[in-house]
């Protein structure tokens, strides 16, 4: 089978490996616009903050019998003969076509925005970290994700940032006003001056001109304004194309020999701008080319966006705008302590987590995370998850309140009753009480107890006399 | 077929004298424990009144004084009215164990495997063995099963165990030696991360070396994870996607040692484009971990100026176990750890001699001196001291599980004989194994009591034990040890290498299998010299002189390897080796009909199946009975309170247990310890693909209150019971 895949950025790689894992007799071309061999672009932001170095998040090249066609430029897919088109002229026929193009930056349509980086590839941050290498200040425009993340890189590079954003809190998709409040407060913090609810009109040569009139001077201007599927061939193949690729729950165009997926893709309403959506969209459909699994379906990915900015902890996943009705369907546990940067919000239907905000230190995200993954069902009392400090039982930290029943050394099932008895019987040191009872012989790690409750023993004796 | 139970019990009492006559051969004889690879150091003296008195040796560094509750109680094992102490056999599968002599058993015995074997073929009778057995034991049986019984068929529990730290080590370092460095190193170490490891249970005085910075992985709070610095609780069959996750960010923080990469090592490249894939982030959504915590355990790690990472049985015992014991030996390597004086990677082995159990020619696909039985040279070495030809030896047979899977069937023996071992109770999806050994024309188990499997055979020879015996003993260290005999064994009972010498001599070998220990160490010397476990070097005396001697000591002037990485890698090349590896799911992941993991171990009172430490009165009472941790939310969920009797159930058995409420486990786990006939009819064969390890960590299970029993007056207090939780 000829496999060719148009796209060799992590969905497309992905495909490729997972296909060639499962059967090797498949032959499969890569196209790739980039020049540069595979990498991690979900760790640009780490490059872009120096936190990574670009050959730290370089991915395995090809896998093995993988025919890597990159800066070669697909212009056509003629579904007839089943062949793609190169810029140079070139055919390429398949079997089966996958279309993981992915997506391009959204520039805003304002005078000088060809100024402005685009922040989307490793070109791209090779461009704005040369820039910055001589600019005495950054504007960052877009306050999502990425920009949340440039913005933070940036300034991690001791340059002042400052993050202009339309919306009236930052990661407004992901996150409630009040979180989007306190992210702000620890960007802060790490020198990036917040602007929420302005639009830009212009930039020029040395700023940035808001709608407001006000101007900030900077001569980089990095674009983060979110992504748009890059859909034209599909269109242009006369293939469905409404916000992404419309594809089933294969992953597959209404031609049966082409699949879409990774951002360029439309499942079920939803383009998934996210590279685990991605990955498990390649594992299915490499199942269904291959044959390995013919019952494989792609049911939509539950969405846990992760904040990778040094200093900053946030988690947000499901549906967190939703807010307590009147039915008491949904109900909201939170807690804030802006002066901290903490703010946590469980949102809970039917007693599973369906949404969750997590700014700041948080030591349960990974259980919430995986309660939200899996629809586990939640205990009665949530507050656990928020605090796991409440989920301790109350330790017997006292010989008074520890009860007779209670073994102070596990390695040799020795109990305080134990130990009260040879004090009665007439052992009246720990080394007396450690040759009756084999207390602390093991892992020793009992020593401190031991010598405690004898301590306690004496005491109460001495009371007693 | 199911063979009749009823009288076992009865029979016991009738054969087994009130107490068997023990007349110490020397007082106060220096051997070491019969349990874990720790091998404590203990004097063994007769006391009055037929009782054994127990001292820990403080000269053996494992323990130096230190003793935990199975070694104090050891002396009870020799004892114990549960001894067993004439041969017994069957006169038909119907009938019950009945007493009778040596001779006629062994007759028995090897005419069945006659028969058997001229019907069917050689491979149609095979040798199931055990990581408790002395090296000369070990060895022994291997040669045996090749030799005398010519079948390539022999495995042994240790498959269940060390097979995959074994396979990953290997791949590695070109050698497996448990601890490269000896235990002290470990108390010297700046930081300890231990994977899946609970030693405060297992072998508790290895505590007494864990005294700097301790990370533990471990999905439950162990009473281990209670002594760490910093606990990371995983998610049952994750392990991997931690290391991964682990080593991206050592690389990307600039923790990786770069020179140490240089100069010592091959194959960092393509392992470090691998964990591009596995930024923390995405391994905190699979493992649970929060990012924050895997940063500090690597900083913690990495910070330390001498540092060691540590794997055990819950990282190891998956159908990946070999690929997650490397992702840690990756991280080890990328810290610059193995072969650096305090640092390195080690896996702490289990069983008493889980190391020189695996060296010796045990293991299906192995011959004496750690050698392959797929190479030429090892073939004709070996052969050259047995005194056959290459030709003769078997090839590679089956591993444990597939061997016990197919026992009975077209293609699989038809024959089983079983040596210090309980598969019954210890093999994953015990019921079936129990089916494949009651399908066996034949089955035969050497043991000291009658454990759940010899309780199933035909014939059952009794053996001495621990301290009625000489034999060598490598620990977690690899350091060789002498195992003296201390007392004298019961009358009635032979020595398994006396029972393999019988048997063989009835089998056409008269010579090649002496049942004096001596004789087959200085055999194993010579089988051993020259691979990589080398142990010619090594006499008895010299390890009593040194107490212990580091393999490999391939001369007897040659001091013996307590740190074989220092100055290279057993490789072709010298360096170690970076194996990229990567993440993949559970072989059984949890769904709606088995919503929760089920996870497994031991407690601290027991041993391995049981079937010694269930036997002494003081390890029962401390761990009376099979037990199921549930977290107290889904207790609430499942309306169970602490003390209630629960089914578990898995797609290929169920068990009941206690219930015991507790947060030391997570809320999508439940754990039950494997001591007891009951946890492995749950647990999953999925097997591993290098090492063929089972998965007894991990698989899906359902948990429900189990409907009361009701006697007549418990009516009232079990209904008031059931109501509780529902109408609260």
């Amino acid at each position: 089978m000829r496999l060719v895949v148009i796209g060799n950025g992590m969905a497309g790689t992905r495909l490729a490996g997972e296909v060639r894992a499962r059967d090797k007799s498949v032959q499969v071309t890569v196209f790739g616009a980039e020049t540069r061999g595979p990498y991690n672009r979900v760790l640009l932001s780490n490059v872009l903050a120096g936190t990574a170095s670009p050959e730290q998040v370089r991915l395995p090249a090809q896998a093995e019998g993988v025919t890597a066609r990159l800066g070669v430029t697909v212009t056509a897919i003629d579904r007839e003969s089943r062949t793609v088109l190169t810029a140079g002229g070139g055919r390429e026929p398949y079997d089966v076509l996958v279309l993981a193009t992915g997506s391009e930056p959204v520039v805003p349509p304002i005078p000088g925005a060809t100024r402005a980086i685009a922040f989307r590839t490793m070109d791209d941050c090779d461009r704005i970290l040369g820039a910055a290498a001589t600019a005495t200040g950054a504007v960052v425009i877009g306050g999502g994700l990425l920009g949340v993340e440039a913005a933070r890189g940036l300034a991690g590079r001791g340059m002042p940032v400052t993050l202009l954003h339309l919306a009236g809190h930052l990661m407004d998709r992901q996150l409630d006003a009040e979180a989007g409040l306190v992210l702000g407060e620890a960007l802060a913090g790490l020198g990036v001056t917040v602007r929420t609810g302005v639009s830009v009109s212009a930039i020029h040569a040395h700023g940035v001109e808001l709608a407001t009139g006000e101007t900030r001077a900077s001569e980089l201007v990095v674009l983060a304004c979110g992504v748009r599927p890059l859909a034209g061939l599909a269109r242009d193949a006369d293939l469905e194309v409404a916000q992404g690729i419309v594809v089933d729950d294969r992953m597959r165009t209404a031609d049966p020999a082409i699949y879409a997926i990774g951002e360029c893709a439309q499942h079920d309403g939803t383009v998934y701008g996210l590279v685990a959506p991605a990955w498990e969209q390649a594992a299915v459909v490499a199942d269904l080319i291959t044959g390995a699994d013919p019952t494989a379906r792609y049911r939509g990915s539950r969405l846990v966006t992760r904040l990778k900015a040094k200093s900053v902890e946030l988690a947000a996943m499901g549906e967190t705008h939703l807010t307590e009705d009147a039915s008491g369907a949904v109900e909201v546990v939170s807690f804030s302590h802006r002066a901290r940067g903490i703010y946590r919000k469980l949102v809970i239907r039917n007693d599973r987590l369906v949404g969750a905000i997590l700014v700041g230190e948080s030591p349960t995200v990974g259980t919430l995370t995986q309660l939200y993954d899996r629809g586990g069902p939640l205990p009665g009392d949530p507050a656990g998850l928020l605090f796991p400090g409440l989920d301790g039982a109350a330790l017997a930290d006292s010989p008074v309140r520890m009860p007779d029943s209670a073994r102070v050394c596990e390695c040799n099932n020795v109990t305080k009753g134990r130990i009260r008895a040879c004090w009665e019987a007439g052992a009246r040191d720990t080394a007396a009480v450690v040759a009756a009872t084999r207390a602390t012989t093991g892992c020793g790690t009992c020593r401190n107890a031991v010598e405690g409750l004898i301590g306690w023993l004496r005491e109460q004796e001495e009371v007693r006399a | 077929m199911k063979r009749p139970e009823s009288t076992i019990e009865s029979m016991l009492i009738s054969l087994s004298p009130p107490a068997p006559v023990m007349s110490p051969v020397h007082r106060g004889e220096a051997t070491h424990c019969p349990y874990c690879a720790l091998q404590c150091g203990m004097n063994v003296s007769g006391g009055t009144g037929g009782t054994i008195a127990i001292t820990p040796r403080h000269d053996i560094p494992a323990n130096a004084g230190a003793l935990c509750q199975k070694g104090w109680t050891a002396g009870e094992l020799l004892t114990s009215g549960a001894r067993l102490t004439t041969p017994l056999a069957r006169a038909s599968r119907t009938s019950p164990l009945e007493p009778v002599s040596w001779d006629d058993a062994l007759d028995r015995v090897a005419a069945a495997v006659r028969g058997i074997q001229a019907e069917h073929g050689r491979d149609a009778v095979a040798v199931f063995g055990g990581g408790g057995l002395t090296n000369e034991k070990a060895y022994q049986l291997g040669k045996f099963a090749r030799v005398a019984l010519g079948t390539s068929h022999i495995d042994y529990n240790g498959r269940f165990c060390m097979s995959s730290a074994a396979a990953a080590s290997n791949r590695a370092f070109g050698m497996d030696r448990g601890l490269p460095f000896p235990i002290t190193d470990v108390a010297a170490a700046g930081a300890v991360m231990m994977v899946g490891g609970n030693v405060a249970e297992t072998m508790p005085p290895f505590l007494r070396h864990l005294r700097n910075t301790l990370i533990v992985i471990d999905p439950r709070d162990t009473r281990t994870a209670r002594q760490a610095t910093l606990h990371l609780r995983v998610t049952p069959g994750t392990d991997l996607a931690l290391a991964l996750a682990l080593l991206h960010i050592a690389i990307t923080e600039g923790q990786a040692d770069l020179d140490y990469i240089a100069a010592r090592t091959t194959g960092f490249e393509a392992v470090r484009e691998s964990v591009a894939s596995w930024w923390p982030e995405r391994a905190e959504r699979v493992t649970g971990v929060p990012v924050a915590r895997m940063r500090e355990a690597v900083h913690l790690l990495a910070g330390a100026g001498t540092a060691m990472i540590l794997t055990g049985r819950g990282a190891e015992q998956h159908a990946k176990g070999v690929d997650t014991v490397t992702a840690f030996i990756n991280l080890a390597l990328a810290l610059g750890l193995p072969g650096r004086p305090g640092s390195g990677y080690g896996c702490v082995t289990g069983q008493g001699n889980g190391q020189g159990g695996r060296e010796h020619g045990q293991k299906a696909d192995q011959l004496p001196g750690y050698r392959s039985i797929g190479d030429p040279a090892a073939r004709a070495h070996v052969a050259g001291v047995w005194g056959i030809d290459p030709g003769e030896l078997p090839g590679p047979g089956r591993s444990a599980y597939e061997l016990l899977d197919t026992l009975g069937t077209a293609e699989g023996a038809r024959a089983l004989l079983v040596f210090g071992s309980n598969p019954v109770v210890s093999a994953p999806r015990a019921s079936h194994v129990g089916e494949r050994l009651a399908a066996l024309d034949l089955l035969v188990v050497s043991d000291f009591v009658l454990s759940e499997t010899a309780a199933m055979a035909d014939v059952v020879l009794p053996t001495t034990q621990w301290a009625e015996e000489h034999g060598t003993m490598t620990n977690l260290e690899g350091r060789v040890l002498l195992r003296r005999q201390a007392v004298a064994p019961p009358s009635g009972v032979r020595s398994d290498l006396a029972i393999l010498s019988g048997l063989a001599g009835r089998l056409g070998h008269d010579e090649g299998f002496s049942a004096d220990p001596g004789v087959v160490f200085d055999e194993l010397r010579r089988a051993s010299a020259g691979g990589v476990a080398d142990y010619s070097g090594i006499t008895y005396e010299r390890i009593a002189a040194e107490t212990g001697v580091f393999w490999p000591a391939p001369s007897e002037d040659h001091p013996g390897t307590p740190r074989p990485f220092l100055d290279r890698f057993p490789t072709p090349d010298g360096r170690a080796r970076f194996v990229p590896v990567d993440h993949r799911p559970a072989a059984e992941d949890i769904d709606g009909d088995y919503p929760y993991y089920l996870t497994t171990g031991r407690v601290l009172a027991h041993y391995q199946s049981g079937a010694q430490t269930r036997r002494i009165p003081a390890l029962n009472e401390a761990a009376p009975e099979p037990y199921v941790e549930l977290h107290p939310d889904l207790a609430e969920r499942l309306e169970v309170a602490p003390g209630d009797m629960v089914t578990v159930s898995s797609r290929r058995g169920s068990a009941e247990a206690v219930a015991r409420v507790t947060r030391a486990i997570r809320r999508d786990t439940v754990f039950m310890p494997f001591h007891w006939e009951g946890a492995n009819r749950l647990t999953n064969p999925a097997l591993d693909p290098v090492s063929r390890m089972p998965e007894f960590k991990v698989c899906a299970v359902r948990v429900e209150r189990r409907a009361p029993v009701l006697m007549a007056g418990e009516r009232d207090g079990a209904a008031a019971r059931a109501g509780r939780g529902r109408g609260a």
